[in-house]
């Protein structure tokens, strides 16, 4: 075992070798990603860094353009069943594996049974829980068969729901909707994602995965639309230190960056201002706060918190302009959602008001700021250190007491997952999919992300209309009251919006801006 | 002036005859090197103990208005950003106003409005970080009114941190911690590390073998996941850290000692005792011991610097010291992410850390000189 | 001697048993699990990933199992790293390590005894002075700060050497990392070997030696360099093995694949088998090299016997 592996890795220092020899007619991008996978099996996948990864090996029926929109991928084109709850898919008919085998819709319907296999103990199979059985599969009860997915013929796939889900298909642009190739996973089983094993239906196909040095992908000349991929070879970094990334990029040694060190904010905008790009990017960072706690259960109370929350100094300041102040917990620019979106009602308040208003809403409560201690959790990182400094900074200011308390990472999550005593903590959400849906179900009952264990039938049953309504705008409409409900509540207070913030060299176009932050390399071109 | 360094200070208490130390004292406070370094010490200790409680700027105190502001022995605000500031704040009282004019330390400019002017409007200025003193002078009706405020005079010698905290009173805090963990890490050393090490070596066979495979295995063990284990069981407080550290800082000492001692048990003098009768225990004090204090001081010397920046990984790991205390080797680490663009924040820890262990090496080496049984 | 030898490694083995077993409910007791991630995962698949897993087995049968597969050269898959066994990892992570591991410990060696015993020889001058005060220097500046110094200074300023990577067969990757590796490890030998050359200077043979009218060189070569050198023999010792075994914060900063970044990402990622292969690795170095430290010290100097 140990020695197959050697000479894998010997052969692809040699294939290295080779192919700097042949640089001139090679274009090789060097791209920096934020870390490792923990694996190249998407269904055991649930980090940014490893949908990168995947967006370049793996096609699904979706996929995105440059610019974040939805366009069609293996799927040539679909049909919606009037109840909504129905996707026949047809699959185009050239797209093939990186070993010259056709695509088929066997192909999905394994993929589709794979992940909802109990014995696979996919991580992230709750996010197709809308196919018709997918729980009950999930959890044993049922035989895969029974999963809402067939395949009549090999250019046919058809998905059933348990019932409308008007953002199913921007969910299958997430890595669980992409496909896997049968006869490989089926002969290899879980080492079918070595290179060598691995087949990929996407633009490139995996040459070699070193740990904590890099991963180089080779242009798949199987792909069917090759013609229009530029790069031939990809080599993605892992960066777990920013700075490194920033300074191999000086150095020219990378070219894009996946992530910026935001303490070096000032540097980047003075000396790369037309390489750094920060754009509005899907996600949230929020505080949530133990609503079962006596002291905290008055949602004026949180309010009262909230209102002194400075978030322009915490964006400005503490995060340098990386991130964004917010007052909602669903991003702005996300789709199927109301303009103007709901937001707390202070947002455009002078800081000493809501100041003002804070402490008369705790007067009114019967809570003397004096008496209130507060400790603010969070694991270890930089950023969310100064972060809840500073909001314990804000906290004195109407005479509440707050300590800190840093965890170490690992036991933090477990901490939160557990349902520790905490006070108020930190979390942050990354949308999987461009629907608020995405965000708001983090505050239904029971949900495992519902860290404050809150739980509000009214928003629980705006949740569920949401679900069944198939007309976008009235459903934008319910979603909209949801958080409303949630912004009224306060269990979690939102503070940032997160920006997507990357380094791209003059040498790299196609890079556009987009709200998902998915820049699939098929998309890019290198010059000289 | 004389001030008269307290040997305890990094050294057990004596072991052997009174006459060995007085003369190493004499010797000691000849050598000018080790005398200032001792001075030097005794008053970064003073200043991390007393420093905090006289400074003007308590080491927790955020200025939002002065976010990252580079080291100066000028006064902040700057008298560019005086004008802009004070305007800023006017228009937070979304007031009509002229145009503000400063006059010593003074701003003052006239406001007008539609409605009579709330005085509340103070507060901007109160809490500000530029401004103190304000004042309003209304006129009859309240729609007019001249509001003044003086410019505040802040220092900020080594600067401030990323989220406007004062990096002079910052590292106090962070001398009296690491100065701290230092003197524990060396009091392990010295206390277990040296007798561990003196024991096991000269004993000898099975009882050595035995004893320095005990440090093998304390030397393997994951030392973040102890670390883990004593805050879980014990909740989070600095002495967890030291502890930790003082748990792991004693182990090369031991293997030092260890073998410094294999060699000097063969040496005439020991085998002379030994031949007189002398106890085991009275060999290893008045003999043993005393022969190896020459690498044991320069290893202490070199063992504070350790323990302090390995604090600093258990910061990085979420372990360490908790906000808003603060230790050098994190201040370091801090400043090391932020060397471009905020240098101070990395160059002031670092020169005192610096400055701490040049004390501690000359001290050191004055030590091990007049406490040379060899040189008499 | 060999008989000795022989004995210390017998004596290993229970020694390695011990750590393991230690460590392996030490990990245990911590909180959180390696499925605990910042997206917490559905109790339903929690629970079929602590069953592929075999975490939901006794602790006593998980560490039967171990210690089986152990004996049998096999650490286990990686939890945190689920396409590559331990085992893989060591295999490409190893050679990168000891290689500048290796590298590091020899410059320091040489250049530490070198600079120390120098300095001795003119103690109290201002050649003294100034390798104990680069000496200083060195110990005091973390390789948290010397590595991105040396990285932006070399690799972006300069452009003489890449500012991180690595590539195995190309010596330019090597340099910038064997700098920071080595740099404190000058400094504390040279202090160790500067102190104790001063103290064997002083002692009576080399005493005697000079008064029979040997030259200097010859006195400090032979006489007091072989004394002096135990201090810093004992300190290499565990030194060479967290050398060889690597550094979390080199590796991470030039982007190295070695094993140093293994514990600390094993220990974050509660990833059992990784660290619990790599305490085992590194109780073998340190082993090992203690070993190597004892029979030097017999070499070093004829009056140490071990019985």
């Amino acid at each position: 075992m140990t020695r197959h592996f050697t000479q894998i890795a010997a052969g692809a220092a040699a294939l290295l070798l080779a192919s700097s020899a042949l640089a001139t007619a090679q274009t090789v991008l060097y791209r920096g990603n934020d870390t490792d996978p923990a694996t190249l099996d998407q269904h055991r996948t649930s980090t940014v860094a490893e949908a990168n990864l995947l967006r370049d090996l793996y096609e699904g029926l979706v996929t995105t353009d440059p610019g974040g929109k939805l366009i069609p991928a293996v799927a040539e084109s679909w049909e919606i069943s009037e109840g909504g709850d129905v996707y026949t898919f047809h699959l185009r008919p050239d797209a093939k594996w990186s070993n010259g085998d056709p695509v088929t819709s066997d192909d999905f319907l394994f993929t589709f049974r794979r992940i909802m296999d109990p014995a696979t103990a996919a991580g992230y199979a709750s996010i197709l829980f809308d196919i018709l059985n997918a729980e009950a599969v999930a959890g044993g009860e049922m035989p895969v068969e029974e999963l809402g997915v067939a395949a009549p013929d090999p250019q046919t796939l058809v998905i059933t729901l348990r019932g409308p889900t008007p953002y199913f298909l921007e969910l299958l642009t997430h890595q669980t909707g992409k496909p896997l190739h049968r006869a490989s996973v089926e002969q290899f089983g879980d080492d079918f994602t070595k290179p060598g094993n691995l087949v990929s239906n996407g633009a490139y196909m995996l040459e070699s995965f070193t740990p904590n040095d890099r991963i180089v992908m080779q242009k798949n000349p199987n792909f069917w639309d090759a013609d229009n991929v530029a790069i031939d070879t990809i080599h993605y970094i892992p960066f777990e230190d920013r700075s490194a990334c920033l300074r191999r990029f000086e150095a020219g040694e990378v070219q894009i960056c996946s992530d910026v060190p935001a303490e070096q904010m000032a540097y980047m905008e003075e000396n790369l201002p037309d390489n750094l790009r920060i754009a509005p990017y899907l996600g949230t960072y929020y505080l949530p706060v133990k609503v079962e706690k006596e002291k905290l259960a008055d949602p004026r109370v949180r309010q009262a918190i909230s209102m002194v929350i400075d978030r322009d100094f915490i964006a400005d300041e503490v995060w340098q302009g990386t991130m964004l102040p917010a007052f909602s917990l669903v991003p702005p620019g996300i789709a199927n959602y109301v303009d103007p979106a709901p937001e707390l009602d202070y947002a455009d308040m002078d800081l000493l008001d809501r100041e003002d208003a804070a402490i008369a809403l705790l007067e009114e409560a019967g809570v003397d700021p004096a008496t209130l201690q507060i400790e603010l959790s969070y694991n270890s990182s930089e950023n969310h250190k100064n972060t809840m400094t500073a909001v314990a900074d804000m906290l004195k200011n109407i005479g509440i007491t707050a300590t800190l308390n840093e965890m170490e990472g690992t036991g933090y999550f477990n901490y939160l997952r557990e349902g520790g005593d905490f006070d108020i903590v930190r979390a942050g959400w990354i949308g999987d999919y461009n629907d608020p849906q995405n965000f708001l179900y983090l505050n239904e009952t029971g949900v495992s992300f519902n860290y404050p264990h809150w739980s509000n039938a009214e928003y629980d049953s705006r949740m569920k209309a949401a679900a069944e309504t198939t007309d976008l705008a009235a459903r934008a409409e319910i979603l909209a009251e949801a958080e409303r409900i949630f912004l009224a509540d306060l269990p979690s207070i939102p503070i940032l919006y997160y920006s997507s913030r990357a380094l791209v060299s003059d040498r790299v176009s196609g890079w556009e801006d987009n709200l998902l932050d998915n820049h699939a390399t098929r998309w890019l071109s290198l010059s000289e | 002036m004389t001030v008269h360094p307290d040997p305890t200070e990094v050294l057990p208490a004596p072991v052997a005859g009174r006459s060995q130390w007085q003369d190493a004292w004499i010797r000691l406070r000849k050598n000018r090197a080790a005398v200032t370094s001792a001075i030097v010490l005794l008053v970064l200790g003073l200043i991390g103990i007393f420093g905090p409680m006289v400074w003007p700027h308590p080491h927790a105190q955020v200025y939002p208005q002065f976010v990252r502001v580079p080291a100066s022995l000028e006064a902040y605000p700057r008298a560019d950003t005086i004008l802009p500031g004070f305007e800023r704040e006017l228009a937070r009282t979304r007031l009509d106003h002229g145009p503000p004019v400063l006059e010593g330390d003074r701003v003052t400019v006239e406001l007008t409005s539609d409605e009579p002017i709330d005085p509340r409007i103070l507060r901007y200025f109160q809490r500000s970080d530029l401004f103190s003193d304000p004042s309003l002078e209304l006129a009859e009706d309240e729609l007019t009114g001249t509001l003044s405020a003086k410019v505040e005079r802040l220092h900020f010698y080594f600067g401030t941190d990323a989220v406007g905290r004062d990096l002079a009173a910052r590292i106090m805090i962070g001398v009296r911690i690491s100065l701290a963990i230092g003197i524990l890490a060396s009091i392990m050393a010295l206390l277990v590390g040296v007798t561990y090490g003196a024991v096991s070596g000269y004993l000898g066979g099975r009882v050595d073998n035995v004893m320095m495979r005990i440090v093998d295995i304390l030397y393997s063990l994951p030392f973040i996941f102890f670390v883990i284990l004593m805050v879980v069981f014990f909740g989070r407080s600095i002495v967890i850290i030291f502890i930790a550290i003082g748990a792991t800082e004693w182990l090369d000492m031991a293997r030092i000692v260890r073998g410094q001692t294999l060699s000097l048990k063969r040496q005439e003098f020991v085998q002379a005792a030994e031949a007189l009768g002398a106890t085991k225990a009275g060999i290893l004090a008045r003999h043993i011991i005393p022969n190896t204090l020459g690498p044991v001081v320069v290893f202490v010397t070199l063992l504070v610097p350790k323990a302090i920046l390995l604090e600093s990984l258990l910061s990085f790991l979420g372990l360490g010291v908790q906000e808003p205390l603060t230790s050098l080797g994190l201040l370091i680490s801090e400043g090391a992410s932020n060397m471009r663009g905020a240098l101070w924040l990395l160059i002031w820890p670092a020169i005192t850390l610096t400055l701490i262990l040049f004390a501690l090496n000359f001290l050191g080496d004055g030590l091990r000189d007049s406490l040379d049984p060899k040189d008499r | 001697m060999l008989a000795y030898t022989f004995r210390r490694l017998l004596s290993a083995v229970p020694t390695v048993f011990i750590i393991v077993t230690l460590t392996f409910f030490m990990i245990r007791l911590a909180p959180g699990g390696p499925f605990d991630l910042e997206r917490p995962l559905d109790p339903l698949i929690m629970a079929n990933l602590n069953k592929a897993y075999n975490l939901d087995a006794p602790l006593w049968s998980q560490y039967l199992t171990y210690l089986g597969n152990l004996l049998r050269g096999d650490l286990g898959p990686s939890f945190t790293r689920r396409d590559f066994s331990v085992n893989d990892l060591f295999a490409t992570g190893m050679p990168v390590s000891i290689l500048l591991g290796s590298l590091a410990l020899s410059l320091a060696v040489v250049l530490g005894t070198l600079l120390g015993a120098f300095a001795a020889l003119r103690q109290n001058t201002p050649v003294d002075y100034t390798i104990v005060g680069l000496a200083t220097f060195g110990i005091t500046t973390p390789n948290f700060v010397v590595a991105p110094l040396l990285s932006l200074l070399f690799g972006v300023v300069l452009g003489w050497l890449p500012a991180g990577g690595w590539e195995l067969g190309n010596p330019a990757f090597w340099i910038l990392p064997v700098a920071t590796l080595a740099l404190p490890q000058v400094a504390v030998i040279a202090r160790l070997v500067r102190g104790a050359t001063i103290e064997a200077l002083r002692s009576n043979h080399v005493r005697t030696a000079r008064a029979y009218g040997l030259p200097t060189r010859v006195v400090v070569g032979v006489h007091a360099l072989r004394a002096a050198m135990l201090p810093a023999v004992s300190y290499l010792g565990p030194t060479a093995a967290g050398l060889l075994t690597g550094s979390v914060v080199v590796e991470t900063i030039f982007g190295i694949p070695g094993i140093g970044r293994y514990f600390v990402q094993g220990a974050l990622g509660r990833d059992y088998t990784l660290v619990m292969g790599t305490v085992v690795v590194i109780a073998v170095f340190i082993i090992i090299f203690n070993l190597i430290v004892d029979l030097m010290y017999a070499w070093l100097d004829p009056r140490v016997r071990f019985d």
